[in-house]
């Protein structure tokens, strides 16, 4: 068994709003090896953006609940905005949605990234030459240090924000939906750097979260599936694609077109119904009103067990 | 001839023709400098018939299903429906030709004006369409209308935008443009926006309504998509066609070095971008150094469209064709 | 307050939109610079309407002993001239609403509908449109003014407002046409057009309804500022012929030194009633603004 690198236990963060806390996360219990890439899919609304985000920072609205996060066997201090600080940047980083236009449109991008640098407390100049090599290794002309980002399209930005965030060599990198707004063929080269990055040890292991089951199934180790806030399954990469246990992944898999299938060949059917409001959410297994295997037993909450050697599933019937 | 095929089809069977198009943006100060959206794009979507449009960003394939919406001005040559002319009709014949064609669009909470209940889309059709059909019957109408997109009238009457699903909203858009006689739908990046276990059901039931005769467009990113409902695929980039046929040879069969990369590109499910591009190079073996389109035309100069003498495509196969494979079509290659 | 990460199940979602009605109206009826605002609008409306009932003088008859001091007969004392300050401080009242109402509301009828036009339409409409608003933008307005004043003898409160609205659309106009750029790109509007409804049932059953907000704090701006400049236009000898206003008291005021002869009372409660009227209205707008956008409400 390999080194852990990551290890979440029995995490709760909760939404606050006007009409009460939203359970965005429900005792997520999972560990990321070293040198894993694990994907991280779920529809909207299943809570994976507030996973990544837990690892790193709550924005003012979410509350941790309970739980733990574990780096390196070092306690991250999440619920610690301040305390956090040492961490960010150094030992773990997000890349979150929209960062590509989140940078500052009056910025050149040098300036931004030394001035992000030194708010970490690092000076420019140390590592200005480790800077240029990986611009290089993404295929970056060194001038872009000189452009603003407006200059740059989708895909350039997105690979530089990747060197941006992996410049100090984090442990765990998370990335939010990193390929979503791009053309298919930027779409590779960036999930390929991200592959790249690990292998060269710019980062020792990396989450990636995205809507896009397939995108993962091409870069990731493991894949891990998330429903209405609670994990519903975790396992090696083609284990999930083709052999999956729990209902929802097998749904969610069979429900995604493939280049080569027909309407007319293969009449694919989605999952009816939606996934329950957080707000209030049901007791028990949360898929239980739209799984076609429900029985009483579901009324209770399955857990979240190693079914097979690395193969976690949270459900009676798995 | 080359292109007979395209064009010698009774003009009954066409629904939509879209006849050496082109859209240029002026941009800069004073429209300085000239940037083709759309260019020399010719194709036809057949009643009964789903075309897929498939193209990246900067493609113009939005473009193209705005202009066939009449929702920005055409240039170029004609797009004709039913074999009249669309591009000259103003208000009074525009809205009788919204009787025929209707579009959905991709993000389905900005269709709706946030601060109107959803069913406003019908009423809305009502009052310009149906002022004289009474309360009664029109709700049956819209019954019958969702009933077809299965969706259940109480579930989503009377409901505002963000109460619904983005599925919900999609079908009722489709609803709302089957209240009309409409004989094709432009159906733009329709279920690009909604969840993975819900999209499929969305383009079942353009499935559903092409088998009752509707021609449908249906413009995407996603080739898989593309691929699930279609009968036939066009591939355009940048403003042109690459490459257009029956979605098993242009999927099974690339030519265009330009699909061939969106092939190896697009992640899939249970095959690997290495294997498909394996595969891909395997297939592609004898057309390294080799143009089709050049081959058939050498000096470039061959028909264009559907029945003219200057076609941007050269047909491989039945069914089938490429356009020249350099990059862009400026230069010959 | 909505949960945009969290996508719930249908049946529990709430009604926002008459929610977003009775949040914004919650919100009002807390917000502090918007009630304290219309309370002294009110007020002064109060006096404006009930006023001139209370007094049995014309603003201009020359009513008792000149130059009286506050008094339980002459509630504000009397000018130089033995008018009673009372009546014309709430005749004046009268005019200050008028003119704003009209001002106000010929400036937001303008602005909106170069405004909506230049937006919606585009390309050349939006060029000649943006080309006008741009010339009147930069027109020196009292210079024009004193030029318009020298023609017209007769000079009323409508003429005034008419003046004002012609001077002071363009910022609207700019403001409106921005937005509505923005929401004409929208897909409902696309929709709207594909549904055959015409271009002014779009723009008015469509895209003005999502700036009703907007609108309404424009138009309160609009109002302190035509109020303002009807007041700069008296104190300078462009008020009205006829009649009297705020502004033309404070003019005549200052034309018969009554700041040098000790009468307070001739300048003081015109002064007030300007300062109070505008000032209330833009804290009423700062409310408002507060109350429409969820970001500035302090919870």
């Amino acid at each position: 068994m390999s080194k852990v690198s990551l290890r979440v236990a029995g995490l709760k963060v909760h939404y606050r709003t006007l009409r009460g806390d939203v359970k965005a996360l429900d005792d997520v219990t999972f560990a990321v090896a070293d040198g894993e890439t694990m994907g991280l899919a779920g529809e909207s609304g299943c809570g994976k953006t507030t996973l990544g985000k837990s690892l790193i920072r709550l924005d003012g609205r979410m509350r941790h609940v309970d739980g733990t996060v574990e780096l390196d066997d070092e306690e991250l201090p999440i619920g610690d905005t301040a305390r956090m600080n040492d961490f960010r940047f150094r030992e773990v980083f997000i890349i979150p949605q929209y960062a590509m236009s989140a940078m500052n449109p009056t910025r050149k991008i040098g300036k931004m990234t030394k001035e992000l640098l030194e708010s970490r407390g690092v000076r420019f100049e140390t590592v200005r030459t480790e800077l240029k090599r990986r611009l290089e290794l993404v295929g970056l002309a060194h001038d872009v240090l000189d452009r603003y980002p407006i200059e740059l399209s989708g895909g350039m930005k997105q690979r530089m924000v990747m060197v941006l965030s992996t410049l100090l060599n984090p442990s765990l990198l998370v990335a939010d939906e990193v390929t979503s707004a791009l053309d298919v063929s930027t779409q590779r080269a960036v999930a390929e750097t991200l592959v790249d990055f690990r292998d060269r040890g710019f980062v020792r292991s990396m989450i990636v979260i995205t809507h896009d089951v397939s995108l993962v199934y091409q870069i990731a180790d493991s894949i891990m599936v998330m429903y209405a806030g609670k994990l519903a399954e975790k396992a090696p990469t083609d284990v999930i694609v083709d052999s999956p246990r729990h209902p929802y992944t097998q749904l969610l898999i069979s429900s995604l077109p493939e280049v080569g299938v027909k309407y007319a060949d293969k009449r694919l059917t989605g999952i009816p119904g939606s996934p329950p409001s957080l707000l209030d959410p049901p007791a028990g297994c949360r898929f239980r009103d739209r799984c076609p295997l429900a029985f009483d037993k579901c009324s209770e909450e399955p857990p979240f067990v190693e079914v097979e050697h690395g193969h976690y599933v949270a459900c009676w019937k798995a | 001839m080359a292109t007979t095929s395209l064009a010698g089809k009774p003009e009954a069977e066409r629904c939509c023709t879209v006849d050496r198009v082109s859209m240029v943006y002026k941009i800069g100060a004073f429209g300085g400098t000239d940037l083709p959206a759309v260019r020399d794009v010719s194709f036809e979507v057949r009643a009964g018939e789903v075309v897929s449009l498939i193209g990246e960003s900067g493609s113009g394939k939005t473009t193209l299903g705005k202009m066939i919406l009449r929702l920005c001005p055409i240039t170029g040559e004609t797009i004709t429906v039913d074999g009249v002319d669309i591009s000259t009709f103003k208000r009074r014949r525009l809205k009788t030709y919204y009787r025929s064609v209707q579009g959905v669009f991709q993000d389905p909470f900005s269709s709706y004006n946030p601060i109107f209940k959803a069913d406003r889309v019908f009423s809305m059709i009502k009052d310009e369409y149906f002022a004289e059909v009474n309360a009664a019957e029109w709700r049956r109408k819209v019954a019958a209308s969702l009933e077809a997109v299965r969706l259940s009238p109480d579930e989503v009457l009377n409901k505002y935008p963000h109460q619904l699903s983005g599925g919900q909203l999609q079908r009722i858009l489709i609803a709302r443009a089957l209240l009309l006689d409409i004989r094709l739908l432009v159906a733009d990046e329709i279920i690009s926006m909604l969840d993975a276990s819900t999209r499929i059901d969305v383009l079942n039931l353009l499935a559903d309504l092409k088998a009752q005769g509707l021609g449908i467009l249906f413009i995407t990113h996603d080739l898989s998509l593309g691929n699930y409902v279609s009968d036939k695929t066009v591939i355009l980039r940048r403003g042109r066609i690459v490459e257009m046929g029956a979605p098993d040879r242009v999927f099974g069969n690339p030519l265009h070095p330009y699909t061939k990369s969106l092939l190896t590109s697009v992640p899939q499910l249970h095959r690997k971008w290495e294997r498909v591009e394996a595969e891909l190079a395997a297939g592609r073996a004898g057309l390294t150094g080799r143009c089709i389109y050049h081959e058939r035309y050498p000096n470039g100069d061959g028909p264009v469209g559907l029945d003219a003498e200057r076609p941007t495509l050269a047909e491989a196969e039945d069914d089938h064709f490429v356009a020249c494979f350099q990059a862009d079509g400026e230069e010959t290659c | 307050m909505t949960v945009p990460s969290v996508d719930q199940g249908v049946d529990t979602k709430v009604d926002r939109v008459p929610g977003a009605r009775r949040e914004a109206l919650y919100f009002a009826l807390r917000n502090k610079k918007l009630v304290g605002g219309l309370t002294v609008v009110l007020l002064f409306l109060v006096l404006a309407v009930v006023g001139p009932m209370l007094t049995a003088h014309g603003p201009r008859e020359y009513v008792g002993p000149p130059m009286q001091p506050p008094s339980s007969e002459y509630w504000f004392g009397t000018t130089t001239f033995g008018q009673d300050v009372f009546a014309q401080f709430v005749y004046g009242l009268r005019a200050t609403f008028r003119v704003g109402i009209l001002g106000g509301g010929l400036t937001a009828i303008i602005g909106m509908f170069v405004g909506f036009t230049a937006g919606y339409r585009g390309g050349l409409v939006d060029e000649t449109l943006n080309m006008i608003t741009n010339v009147v933008l930069v027109l020196p307005v009292l210079a024009v003014l004193l030029i318009i004043s020298a023609y017209l003898r007769v000079r009323s409160v409508e003429v005034q407002a008419l003046i004002i609205g012609l001077f002071s659309w363009p910022w609207v106009a700019r403001a409106i046409r921005a937005q509505t750029f923005s929401l004409r790109s929208r897909d409902f509007v696309d929709l709207a057009r594909l549904s055959g409804v015409p271009t002014r049932r779009i723009i008015f059953g469509e895209i003005a309804p999502n700036m009703a907000s907007y609108l309404f704090m424009v138009f309160i701006l609009l109002f302190g500022g035509a109020v303002l400049f009807a007041a700069t236009l008296d104190f300078i000898g462009l008020g009205p012929t006829e009649g009297i206003s705020l502004g033309l008291m404070l003019n005549n005021s200052v034309k018969w030194s009554a700041l040098q002869l000790g009468m307070s009372w001739w300048f003081i409660p015109p002064g007030i009633g300007i300062t109070a009227i505008v000032g209330a209205f833009y804290i009423m707008n700062v409310g408002l603004d507060e109350v429409f956008n969820p970001k500035l409400r302090e919870m």
